[in-house]
């Protein structure tokens, strides 16, 4: 096989790769805890989907985002994946609309959509 | 009470006093009498810090106001967080039995308690049963159909399916035409989802009532008051008796504003609510350093 056969070979499975990794929906791990989100302020792209893995330590917590009319319970222990594709930049909020207690009203964050 | 009387309550009570049209009161089959009753709510007993110095006086202040009107309401309504939460069940128990002994104070009697969130949402109403009764209930007065809500007890404050089909089967029971009061804790329509200021199934709620031509809902939880429409439906929050929240999503956060030293109660009151022939007033009362 020629070298520049090679090299044409290496930029297809290189390109293959690449849209593999498109498909794939980035990862965020975020951690739910009376009476707070860890991280609380997470950076999104405008048309990228990810998926938002999410864990409770220690409740039944809610998780709200009222722009995307997205929400979803949070069991504790579990890891509940939540899958979404910001369209516009801008400042998404989430919260948490389960009422957990003395606190439960400043559990919340935001998505920064650029 | 008289049309003169009304007036001079206005007069007196120190707020703002608006109508709004509740007609199809002399449509409802029997013509009802005046009256007016007072709504008091999140008056967060057991709440400590420095939004409100004064945690343990305010609430006392008011039942002396509303003892002190020049006729007694014909009843009283505390629509929810009539207690701060807390963890302990013991400590809440102790924190409603505590809030009863000081309410017991108000000279009318007749007096109906609901939940809000801080009361039930924890133990799922448990301990609020317990002390109080019933959270969700229907009764009339003097022509006028009176359904209380709770949208607490559910930690996902929803009314529930259940809850939803037994208003269902209580509003059929009654004319369409007849005027209804609704007593929510919680607003029944998204006024700031951001904030959680709204009910889950609210809509749901919001569909069956509409068939009912002369219904205002007055609801608690925001800390202030404010006025809506849904339809034809009116909504109407009261004034806590703890701390004032901000203006609907002025802020990045709902909490609590600062007391003011300088205008001390400021942003704290309770309100006269007063049918008269086809109209519905208002009557709202800051606290009084008094």
């Amino acid at each position: 096989m020629k070298r520049r056969d090679l090299l044409l070979m290496g930029a297809a499975a290189g390109a293959a790769l690449t849209a593999a990794r498109a498909q794939v929906p980035r990862e965020i791990e975020i951690t739910a805890q009376r009476f707070k989100f860890t991280p609380a302020e997470i950076p999104l792209k405008a048309g990228e989907p990810v998926v938002l893995l999410i864990r409770s330590l220690d409740f039944a917590h809610g998780f709200f985002v009222p722009d995307l009319d997205l929400r979803t319970d949070l069991m504790p222990g579990r890891v509940t994946r939540l899958a979404l594709t910001p369209k516009a930049r801008g400042q998404l909020a989430f919260l948490c609309d389960n009422f957990c207690g003395d606190g439960h009203e400043g559990m919340d964050g935001h998505f920064d959509v650029s | 009470m008289q049309r003169r009387d009304f007036l001079q309550l206005a007069g007196l009570g120190g707020g703002a006093i608006f109508s709004a049209s509740l007609a199809g009161c002399a449509s409802a089959g029997k013509p009802q009498d005046e009256f007016y009753f007072v709504q008091l709510s999140d008056t967060h007993w057991g709440f400590q810090g420095a939004p409100n110095p004064d945690a343990r006086g305010t609430l006392p202040k008011a039942i002396a106001a509303v003892n002190a009107l020049p006729k007694p309401p014909d009843f009283i309504v505390f629509t929810g967080d009539l207690t701060h939460t807390t963890d302990d069940p013991a400590e809440r128990r102790r924190r409603m039995a505590e809030f009863k002994q000081v309410v017991g104070e108000l000279k009318v009697k007749t007096v109906r308690f609901m939940p809000g969130e801080h009361d039930a949402s924890l133990d799922r109403g448990a301990a609020f049963r317990e002390m109080f009764g019933d959270t969700h209930f229907r009764f009339d007065h003097q022509g006028v159909h009176f359904i209380a809500l709770d949208n607490v007890s559910d930690r996902g404050t929803t009314l529930g399916p259940e809850q939803l089909a037994w208003m269902q089967a209580e509003l059929a029971k009654l004319n369409p035409e007849a005027p209804l009061v609704v007593l929510a804790h919680r607003p029944l329509f998204p006024l700031v989802p951001k904030w959680d200021w709204h009910t889950r199934d609210g809509d749901q709620a919001l569909a069956l009532l509409m068939p009912h031509k002369n219904v205002t809902v007055f609801y608690g939880h925001i800390h202030q008051e404010h006025h809506q429409m849904t339809g034809h439906i009116a909504h109407h929050s009261a004034r806590s008796l703890m701390f004032p929240l901000p203006a609907p999503g002025t802020a990045d956060k709902a909490t609590a504003l600062p007391w003011d030293p300088a205008a001390p109660y400021r942003g704290l009151g309770w309100r006269e609510v007063a049918i008269e022939g086809a109209k519905a007033g208002r009557i709202e009362h800051g606290v009084s350093n008094a």
